[in-house]
Order: C-alpha cells, then structure tokens, then sequence
C-alpha cells in the first residue's frame, strides 16, 4: 500500500473507425496511484481528456474482475500486460515503475478488425463457437445430472479448458494470430466430457472450418498463446484438438463443405 | 393508468400450483411458434436461456444486448455457486426446505407460489447444465459435489470452482449460439435498448442504439422480455460490471411497468475495501470463503494497526461466532454486511482506512491443510493478492460489504409478465423471488428457472392468445419513439456544461450509499430524496458529454444511463421511507429489536410495493400486493 504517486508516459493506439489508419499520441499522466489498476490509469487520463473537450480513448472492459473478457489491451508488447495469468483490468500500476514509458496498442489481426482505438470486434470468436462449440440439447430433454458419473481428473480438465474467458489474448500473442488456442480450449472441453460425445468429430470439423474461414493464421506451435492466456489454457489442448481434428478427418461420415457461419 | 395488481397465482395447494398452471394455460400449435416474434433484451443467464429456449419452441427470436458477445454478461462474474433441491448429500434438503429457507432468508417479502416454483425447477436446471457440458465440480467417485452456502444448514449448492456464472453462462450462450446458427435467433449485439414501443397498451417492440454507428432503430415483435439485470450500480461503487444499468427497466417503467421494492438491495459482505479515490468498481469474493474463514476484529481499537499476526487470540472479536453461535460465520449476507458495519462503526474496523474487516483462514489451513483451501478457493486468493499485493494464506483478508445484487426490479405476476401487456422481466431484471434479501447461490438458480423454465411456458399463454399480424415498425407509435430516443441523446450532448457524467455518478452514488445503505434513518432518506432531486436538476443544466450522438460515443453512453439512474435513486428513496420497518436488506434503524436485529412489521408491511410512474418530477403512485404466507410461518428471523 505504498503512498506515492507516479507518473508515466502513454504512447496509445488512437483510430477514429476501422477506415481510419490511426497512430500513436503520446499522453504524460500524472498522480497515478500503485494501487490503480491499468484500467483505471486510464479511466484517470480518459476523466481529464473528457474536461478538456477532448474524446476519451475507447476500450472494451466491463466485469474488472479478470472473468468477462472484455478487456483487451497490448501494453509494451504483450496481451494484457507484463504479467502471467493476469487481464488488463486485473493488472495495477505498482507493477509499472514510476516515469516509465507504457506503450498501448489493440490487439492486431486480420480476423479481429478495430473499431475505435483499442477496442476491436471480435465476432468472429462468436461465429466459431456457433459452428460447433455446443452440446445439441434442447432444455428440458436432460437426463439425471448424476447419471453419468465423471471422473474428478475428466471434470477438472474439462474445467480447464472451458475456464477459456474469449478475449483473443491468445490470438494477438501469436505471430500468425491463430485462433488455435481458444478453438483447442472449447473442442478439448467437450471431447473430453461423455456428455460430448455424439458430436465429438463434426464438431472438431466444423469449428477448424469456421476458423480458418474467418482469416485467423495457421498454428506453427510456438506456444506464445499459452504463455500470455490470462487463463493459463494449456499447451495440451491444442495437441488434443490436433488429434480430434486428424480423427475425425480421417473417421467422421461428414461429407462435402460444412455450412459456415456467415458475417 | 390505474392498474390492479394481479398476481395471478393459481388455485391449489402450493406444491401443485406450477404442474395445474401448466396444464390450465393456453398453448401454442408447434407450426404455428413460427409465427410468432420475441425480442429479449440482455443475455446474461436469464436472457440467453430464454432466448435459447424460445428458438428451440420454435419462435422466432430477436436477441440483444450492449456487450460486443453474449458471453460477457455479467452474469459470468458469479462466483460461488447455484442452488438445487437435489438433496445429492442426503442431508435433509427437499424442495420444500429451499422453499422455505428462500422465504425465510428473504425475510418474508417475496411471493410464495413463485419461490415454491423456483425450488421445483431448481433440479431441472442442474441436469440440464451438465447435459451441456458444463464442468461441475466433482467428487472421486464421479458423483457432483455440493457445499453449503451462507444461510443454508444443507450442502446444496453446485459449484465450478469460484467460476460457477462464467460455467453457466458458457453453457446458456452454447445453446444460444447453436440458435444464432440454426437462424432462429438472430443476435444484436453492441446494441442498447433505449426505449419500450406500446401499441394499444401492449408492448409491440423496443427502439435501440447501435453502439457503434450511433444509428437509432425500431424492432418489431409479439412480445418483448427484458432480462437486463439489477441496478446496483445506483452506488456509483459496486460489484458490479462497469456497464450494468437501469436504463432499459427505468424506460419501461416510465411507460407504465410498475417498479417493485426498489428499496431491496443486497449489500454483499465479502468484497475487497476500497483503496483510494480513484477506485472504478469493486470486487466481490465469493462468500463460499466464509466456510472456511473467519471473520474478526481486534477487541482493541488500539490494536487495529497492529499485523494481525501480533493480536492474540483472545484480543480478536470474533463477533459473527459470539453474536450467533449456530450460524456463525455462515448467517445470512444482510445479518454479515450489517455488523461489519457496526465493528468499523465502533472503531475497530483495519486497514487503511478502517473500513474492512478480517477474513482468516489460518485455522482451516492448520486443519487441513494449504492443498485444502488451494483447491477450494486458490483462483479467490490469487485474485484477491493480485489486486491487493497481500498473501492471504500468510496474513487474513481484509473485507467490506459492497453493493452487490438488488433484490427489487419490475413488478411481475406469476406469469413474469409486468403490469404492461406483453412485457415481460426476468432474472435480476424483476423483484419476484427473493424477498427482501436474496440468499447466496440463489441469483443463478432464478435467472436460469426464469429462462429455462418459467417463461418459455409463460409466455405462450400470452402469445396464444395474439394474432400473428401485429402492427410492425411502420407505425407511428415506433417512429414517434425513435424520435424521442434521438432527441434525448442530443437534448445531452447539447448541454454542453462543466461536469462530466461521472461525477454527477460519484455523487449519486455518494448520496445513495450514505442514506440508502446497509442503514437507514428516515431523516437520511428525506434529505437523501431532496439531494437527488437537486443533483438531477444541475445534471440537466450542467452535464458535459463531448464527441456526438452518431457514432461510438462512450460518454454519451455513460450519460444516458446516469439519467435514468438519477430518477430510479429518487424511487429507491422513496420505497425506503415507506417501508417503516425492517427487513432483509432493508434496515431502518428506527425500527429495531432492543438486541440491534431487524424488526419486521408483519401487520402493515406483508405487501409488495408497486410503485407506479406518474411522469418527471411527479410524485410515484403506490400499489400494494398483500402477501400470503399460507405455507412458511412468519417468525422473526433468528440466527443465534
């Protein structure tokens, strides 16, 4: 709980709308509180733009909690930030030191276009989740949630996966923006659970499809997706998609294209 | 408009109302749902099962909300779990004890047949949600786990980790996205609702803001559900997402849905202090910690700076232990929030600014180890350090109650239909279940028995009955409403004052926590009342919102929704003052047991407060819905 105050210099992406080529403008900001979090500094520098007429920086951010995954910001290089496991909104300044230069920029990929300075669109995230990324059961048609007995470590893993919040963090840390991690994240969580079985491999199928539909790059294995996931999704969820989507290429009685999710 | 409330509960005996409602109301021909429109406003838990459901029936359904994707609902912030009568533990537990203990920890003001209902379905819920996919938690054997949550004396709630609503909603949004593909559902997202469309007393429609664009638009249906989620951040400071609003509730009250206890706010007690001015929101930590933790002060205020560590054990106040030996640290939010209150009021509150109080957990981790409590509630921890830089498997927590869910919302009759035709409230959105205080885990037990359950069933009673011609947006009544919308946005951008929206919310909010809190005292409210009536006047001399109303506009936004909650903060006030007594979330502390617990006014009080619009700066208009309690003896609560 330390007392002093700190300043910085802000270099943040600003673009007008997703026509505009944009560029940086440099914002010194003062009397920063350690305890602030990053979206508040900003809140501070967007109050004071806000009393001289000048128009706040646009951000995505909501819950503030780490969990909704609004938030989406590029600080000096990585996807939210300089720490592991952490969002935007869940990083304070006490990590930053005073009279550092703090660089800020969207997340950057094809399949995510800006809509206003740091705020990107990310539908194509919903649209891939909408090719497949579901159990087909109507409400009312469940059976007994004890029924099927699952076993803690299944359970665990499959919570693992699903902890996948959508913020595209793993897409703007990969060089090739893939969208691997978070397709691997919900077909690794499904194929896992019995409850997912009968569409196990059209889903793997459809979900890829979409994916490479939308624009996002090939996965070279580097890994930087799992090493910025603010969730901390795990390496072994692509290699488990890799092999959901090999067996149900060479198995699944999928014939033809698949209907992809249209803009 | 003077409207009779109508509750419309069936006839029967309570555990056969639902199964005889179902039976007696008008369905629709499966060939003919087609025909048939639903908009549904928000897809949080409630709206996305809605939506979800209705498209499986086969309507057609037009889904919005103001996030960039449905998965962003603040719904997925819950944390600690969702009740279900499955009584999985064999501890007791029954549909009808979570009946009664919802009526009971919601201090007798809510409505018995809906609460009956909501324990009913609670079990459907659970099977449907792993049938899903969603990743309980589970025991060795395979088999669910449960916890007990506060209030609760059985082990009923069913948890993923601290990240229960995030698994739920994922769930509730595959279903929805498997609609969007299938074309039934067709999705509006960054697109906030700002105004409700009657034709001929029914809602026809909602006119919206395109988040992006600025464009203003009309949307046409049979019905229309809001499922849009409470107004806690009436506070300014709550747990809260930033963008959580009143609007779209406040705008159909305005057009004659009536607004029920809007005095009922739960003010939750495990939230992480506020640490300095610049605070934006604060954070919740799932009360399930209270399982483990123990909640304390130092005896001597002398003590309170002073580590923790140094304060012997017979030096710490235990006082939710002492005050109620039975319940201790598991007593219900409203009782925990209130002598947090009283600890720091009495001085002995730490930290900074002695506003928080300990949450300690080194008895638990000598009794079963760090492993134990890493498990349960490591991904707790690492937030709570991550936010605060303190350790709390070395040094305790430090807590306060924050404003966190609200209890009232717009009146609905059993059907969730509000006092306008063809309107309907779901989730936190309406007031019916959860009395004057909502027990723990019950927030996600309702909003998804309201749209998986309730209102799928509901709602063709209503839409049975409609033609499927209704007037569409070519008529006047949708272009005299966007006319409205756009000029309130530019009435606010042309302003042009000195202060920024969020100021007038910090004073709101200021205004709001101090007299309409954990405590209240009918001198506070009626200089609350006035001090809101003035703020509202300087907003509308004085606010400043810079950019314009055609395209993304951040501020505009934030202005917009200021505004409604500027007049809802005037009802809530109002509701207080007439509620003379207290219960749940409502303390007047006029109206006390000589021991400082709440005292309820059963005789003059048992009712529902209704209150009915009249137009701006006018006087609100009460209607009562007297409560029945045939089923649940009214007692004075007691946890000792």
């Amino acid at each position: 709980m330390a007392e002093e105050t700190r300043k910085y210099t802000l270099e943040i992406w600003r673009q007008k709308n997703a026509n505009d080529k944009g560029g940086f403008k440099t914002y010194p900001i003062d009397d920063v509180s350690p305890d602030m979090s990053f979206l508040e500094m900003i809140d501070l520098l967007n109050d004071r733009l806000a009393r001289t007429g000048e128009e706040p920086v646009t951000f995505d951010h909501d819950c503030r909690e780490g969990i909704c995954g609004a938030c989406s910001m590029y600080i000096n290089g990585h996807p939210h930030g300089p720490h592991q496991g952490v969002t935007t909104c869940q990083l304070h300044m006490r990590s930053f030191p005073n009279n550092a230069k703090i660089v800020v920029e969207p997340w950057r990929a094809q399949a995510f276009p800006v809509v206003k300075d740091l705020m990107v669109d990310r539908a194509a995230f919903d649209r891939i989740i909408q090719a497949g990324g579901y159990v087909s059961v109507n409400t009312g048609s469940a059976r007994d949630a004890n029924e099927t007995p699952i076993s803690k470590e299944i359970a665990d893993e499959a919570f693992n996966a699903a902890a996948c919040i959508g913020c595209g963090a793993c897409v703007a840390a990969c060089k090739n923006a893939s969208a691997m991690l978070f397709v691997a994240a919900k077909v690794s969580q499904l194929a896992i659970l019995p409850q997912g079985q009968a569409e196990r491999k059209a889903r793997a199928e459809k979900m890829v499809a979409q994916m490479d539909a939308e624009g996002f790059g090939a996965c070279t294995n580097t890994g930087a997706c799992s090493a910025e996931c603010p969730k901390e999704i795990g390496q072994e969820h692509i290699a488990r998609l890799n092999r959901e989507f090999l067996g149900a290429s060479l198995s699944s009685k999928n014939v033809g294209d698949f209907k992809l999710i249209k803009q | 408009m003077n409207r009779e409330l109508k509750s419309h509960i069936p006839e029967g005996a309570i555990a056969e109302k639902w199964d005889n409602h179902k039976f007696n109301i008008r369905l629709v021909n499966p060939a003919n749902k087609r025909k048939y429109n639903i908009i549904v406003v928000g897809t949080g838990l409630a709206g996305a099962s809605a939506a979800a459901s209705f498209a499986e029936l086969g309507y057609n359904v037009k889904a919005f909300t103001f996030h960039d994707s449905p998965r962003r609902a603040h719904s997925i912030a819950a944390q600690g779990g969702i009740n279900a009568a499955k009584n999985y533990q064999n501890d007791g537990d029954s549909i009808f004890r979570l009946f009664y203990d919802t009526v009971k920890g919601g201090d007798y003001r809510s409505r018995e047949a809906n609460v009956y209902r909501l324990a009913q379905v609670s079990v459907s819920i659970i099977d449907q949600c792993v049938a899903q996919g969603v990743p309980f938690a589970r025991e060795y054997g395979g088999l669910l786990d449960n916890r007990s949550f506060g209030g609760a004396l059985v082990s009923r709630t069913f948890y993923a980790k601290g990240q229960t609503g995030q698994q739920l909603l994922l769930g509730a949004y595959s279903a929805l996205s498997r609609q969007v593909a299938t074309g039934k559902v067709k999705m509006y997202p960054r697109t906030e609702m700002l105004d409700v469309v009657l034709i001929d007393g029914k809602a026809r429609g909602i006119i919206t803001r395109n988040l992006i664009t600025g464009a203003v638009e009309a949307h046409d249906a049979h019905a229309v559900v809001l499922a849009t989620g409470g107004y806690s951040n009436v506070f300014y400071l709550s747990t809260n997402a930033m963008a959580c609003n009143a609007t779209a509730a406040w705008r159909a009250h305005r057009h004659g849905a009536y607004f029920a206890n809007p005095c009922f706010t739960q003010i939750h007690p495990t939230c992480i202090p506020v640490s300095g001015d610049h605070q934006s929101k604060l954070t919740l930590m799932s009360e399930s910690l209270r399982n483990d933790g123990r909640v304390w002060v130092p005896r001597n205020p002398a003590d309170k700076n002073k580590k923790p560590s140094e304060i012997a054990e017979k030096d710490r106040f235990y006082y939710l232990e002492e005050k109620y030996p039975t319940f201790g640290n598991l007593v219900p939010r409203d009782v925990a929030s209130r002598n947090a209150k009283y600890v720091c009021d009495e001085g002995l509150g730490v930290g900074k600014t002695g506003k928080a109080v300990y949450l300690d957990f080194s008895d638990a981790i000598k009794r079963e180890g760090r492993k134990y409590v890493e498990d349960k509630y490591g991904n707790l921890f690492d937030m709570y350090q991550r936010i605060t830089d303190d350790n709390p498997y070395e040094t305790p927590m430090r807590i306060y109650p924050a404003p966190h869910y609200t209890m009232g919302g717009l009146w609905v009759d059993y059907n969730l239909m509000t006092t306008i035709e063809g309107l309907y409230a779901i989730g936190e959105a309406n007031f019916s279940d959860h009395g004057a205080n909502r027990l723990g885990a019950s927030a996600l037990m309702q909003g998804l028995a309201d749209g998986y359950f309730v209102i799928p069933y509901t709602i063709g009673n209503y839409l049975a009955a409609e033609p499927y011609k209704v007037e569409d947006t070519s008529h006047p009544a949708f272009s005299e409403a966007i006319d409205r919308v756009k000029e309130r946005m530019n009435r606010l951008i042309n302003i042009k004052g000195n202060t920024v929206p969020d100021d007038f919310h910090r004073k709101l909010g200021r205004i709001m926590w101090d007299h309409c809190g954990m405590s209240r005292t009918g001198d506070g409210l009626k200089q609350a009342r006035e001090q809101v009536r003035q703020l509202r006047e300087e907003f509308w001399k004085d606010v400043k919102v810079v950019g314009t109303a055609d395209g993304l506009n951040t501020e505009l936004e934030k202005a917009s929704r200021i505004a409604d909650f500027l007049e809802l903060g005037e009802l809530m006030i109002v509701d207080a003052l007439d509620r003379e007594e207290s219960c749940g979330g409502h303390f007047r502390e006029e109206h006390q047991t000589p021991e400082g617990e709440a005292l309820r006014n059963d005789e003059d009080f048992a009712y529902v407060a209704a209150w009915e619009y009249q137009g701006e700066n006018k006087d609100f208009i009460l209607h009562k819905e007297d409560l029945a309690f045939e089923n649940v003896k009214l007692t004075q609560r007691s946890y000792k």
